[in-house]
């Protein structure tokens, strides 16, 4: 990611939103709120404005509000304020400027992480009440550019980097052939009906991280799973349409994937260590598309190692020395339980965990999920500054002797890394799969 | 003044129960219904165990990550809740009243221990009011419409407080209190004193996903 541009600097935000306020009326905005609130809201939003009794009680929850020494704009429900209670209050009749400012909030000072869920003594899911913030966002077309160019790429490409047709298999197979030095009867087989296992990633591995294919299919081989990945468009299991409120191109984007597992009659969907990918088809996609409880057994890639350890199908030649601590990454964590299982992975593979406190499912957000690294270049520092406690919590846990940060989610990993390089902490950071290949037995 | 009690303790208390029932009645049936025709998801996902074990942590003081993290905030509120709750329907008086109104009867407070209780009310949505006025992060949610529920909620135990001591104008105290205590039962079903009735349905449902979907504690 890019050092913050003059731009931002100078206080020009983000073109995506300075354009897109630039065309906005009252009239076209009091329509899109009140559509949005009338037509796709209900029960949850009326019942948790009502409820609300304003007591703060939420705002220890939130990583931005800590991180800005207790500034309450940056509470929880300080940034429901300053959006949607207004929206409401004025039945839709707010300025451009007023949804400049909510786009801001909504799109790079929420990571739609639900910490403060724990917090509030109802229960009320602030979280939602942003994700509808940015539905209105979407509708008047003030996205944030990046993250709206992602949205276009899984509109136009079914994938979020713009990976073409052609690139993909062909990256694949250049990943293969590469690890076939290593191991030379190493496959990554594409299109293979009926196989246990489709393996899933996100548009990112191939696009720049494509050593993380490379370290699957080894682990994949020597395992001896039975898997494999498609060479149409259904590959990518991530969506930035879920976080830019554009519900129907997250409905599509999640479609192909299952529809591209059903076709490969495989048993079940593995992917990658990203954690927006798993919501995206365990909590949010699949409802969008009706299923309560996704169509597919989703097993994520922490859960795909426990059992492959657990199982013995992996073996550790030498646990990993560096003492390691961990990261639990809000979207498999708070979204899918999968704190313990992580743990057991990591003092399987390690020799030393040191807990960072806090942890499990009450750890600080990295402050880049929720599509806000997404948001790009101009609100780097945003997200940077805006997370300062995590710095002050990863301290913590160098000077009880980490020397290594595991993070286990794409969008963790890279916000996590701007974060140990702006502090200055000195943590290596690692994938469980950078581990798992370092420390396995592989064939000699 | 007797007619002015005679009014307020009558025709008012009629009125205020009333709104007070057909109110709470209205709010959960109206909810219910809209949760039937427009986000019917939700039914799916409520469980009768993660409901009950996120509420119970919840109405367990220091039970919760944030009741630990605030614990002056966590028994006063528990103090006030509970006091709040408890006295009004308890109180020897309340009770007599039901009495001779219905000829039913229930156990009671002691005075001594009904006064300490209102007390606590009292000290209660005082410290409610400095924490609102005080501490930046809820001064800057607050609302005109946050000091009339404290006012609201505040004023029957005043006035019932200084009617029973009845240190002055006991006649006029006793016509407040009844008023104030009528217009906290009314106000209930319409302002955000409806938490009463609607947190628990938020917690359930916030339970439920944690429990069921994200396996994940909501505490």
């Amino acid at each position: 990611m890019a050092e913050p541009s003059e731009k931002e600097k100078n206080g020009v935000v983000d073109e995506g939103i300075d354009v897109g306020v630039s065309r906005l009326t009252e009239e076209k905005i009091q329509e899109v709120i009140n559509h949005v609130i009338d037509a796709e809201t209900g029960a949850r939003l009326k019942t948790y404005v009502d409820t609300c009794i304003h007591c703060g009680l939420c705002s220890e929850a939130c990583h931005y509000y800590l991180s800005h020494d207790n500034d309450p704009e940056y509470s929880p429900v300080g940034k429901v304020k300053q959006t949607i209670w207004e929206m409401l209050k004025k039945k839709g009749r707010v300025g451009p400027e007023f949804i400049r400012r909510a786009a801001i909030i909504a799109h790079t000072q929420c990571n739609l992480c639900k910490r403060c869920a724990q917090y509030c003594p109802f229960g009320i899911d602030i979280a939602y009440l942003m994700l509808v913030v940015r539905r209105i966002i979407h509708k008047l077309g003030v996205t944030p550019l990046y993250i709206q160019d992602t949205a276009h790429s899984h509109s136009v490409t079914m994938n979020q980097m713009w990976v073409k047709g052609d690139e993909w298999p062909d990256t694949l197979q250049w990943q293969e052939e590469e690890a076939q030095a290593e191991i030379p009867d190493l496959r990554i087989p594409l299109e293979k009906e009926g196989a246990d296992i489709m393996y899933s990633v996100i548009a990112p591995e191939p696009k720049f991280q494509a050593q993380l294919i490379y370290q699957t299919a080894v682990i994949m081989n020597v395992a001896g799973i039975n898997w494999t990945m498609p060479a149409s468009v259904g590959w990518d299991n991530s969506d930035m349409a879920m976080y830019t409120g554009d519900n129907e191109i997250m409905g599509r984007v999640k479609r192909a994937h299952f529809e591209t597992a059903e076709r490969l009659k495989v048993k079940k969907i593995v992917m990658g260590e990203c954690g927006h990918a798993f919501r995206s088809v365990y909590d949010m996609g699949n409802r969008w598309l009706g299923w309560a409880m996704p169509p597919f057994t989703i097993v994520h890639a922490i859960e795909f190692y426990y059992d492959l350890i657990k199982e013995g199908r992996i073996k550790i030649k030498k646990k990993f020395e560096p003492p390691v601590t961990l990261h639990d990454p809000c979207n498999v964590v708070r979204g899918g339980g999968l704190h313990e299982k992580s743990r057991y992975v990591a003092n399987a593979l390690c020799e030393t965990l040191i807990e960072m406190i806090p942890n499990r499912e009450h750890n600080y957000c990295c402050c880049a999920g929720g599509g806000v690294i997404n948001t790009g270049p101009p609100f780097k520092m945003t997200r940077i500054e805006g997370n300062k406690v995590k710095a002050e919590q990863l301290f913590g846990a160098k000077a009880k002797g980490a020397e290594v940060l595991i993070a286990p989610c794409h969008n963790c990993h890279s916000g996590l890394h701007d974060i140990i390089h702006h502090y200055e902490i000195g943590l290596d950071i690692k994938f469980f799969g950078d581990i798992i290949y370092e420390v396995m037995e592989k064939p000699e | 003044m007797y007619i002015f009690y005679d009014f307020v303790s009558g025709p008012l208390t009629w009125i205020a129960f009333l709104l007070f029932f057909g109110g709470c009645l209205y709010r959960i049936v109206s909810m219910l219904i809209l949760v039937n025709k427009k986000e019917k998801f939700i039914f799916s996902y409520m469980s009768w165990r993660y409901s009950l074990r996120s509420i119970a942590h919840w109405i367990i003081p220091f039970a919760t990550v944030n009741w630990r993290l605030h614990p002056i905030l966590t028994v006063v509120t528990f103090a006030f809740h509970i006091c709040l709750l408890v006295t009004p329907i308890f109180l020897l008086s309340h009770v007599i009243l039901w009495d001779e109104a219905f000829s039913i009867s229930w156990w009671t407070l002691p005075d001594g221990l009904a006064d300490v209780m209102t007390v606590i009310v009292i000290l209660g949505a005082i410290y409610f009011l400095v924490r609102r006025l005080t501490q930046a992060e809820v001064k800057y949610v607050t609302s005109a419409s946050d000091y009339i529920i404290l006012a609201i909620v505040a004023a029957p135990f005043v006035t019932g407080f200084l009617a029973y001591h009845q240190w002055f104008a006991y006649p006029l105290m006793m016509c407040l209190h009844v008023l104030a205590g009528n217009i906290m039962i009314a106000a209930i079903p319409f302002t955000r004193l409806s938490h009463m009735i609607l947190s628990p349905f938020t917690r359930a449902y916030m339970g439920s996903e944690f429990g069921g979907i994200r396996h994940a504690r909501d505490w």
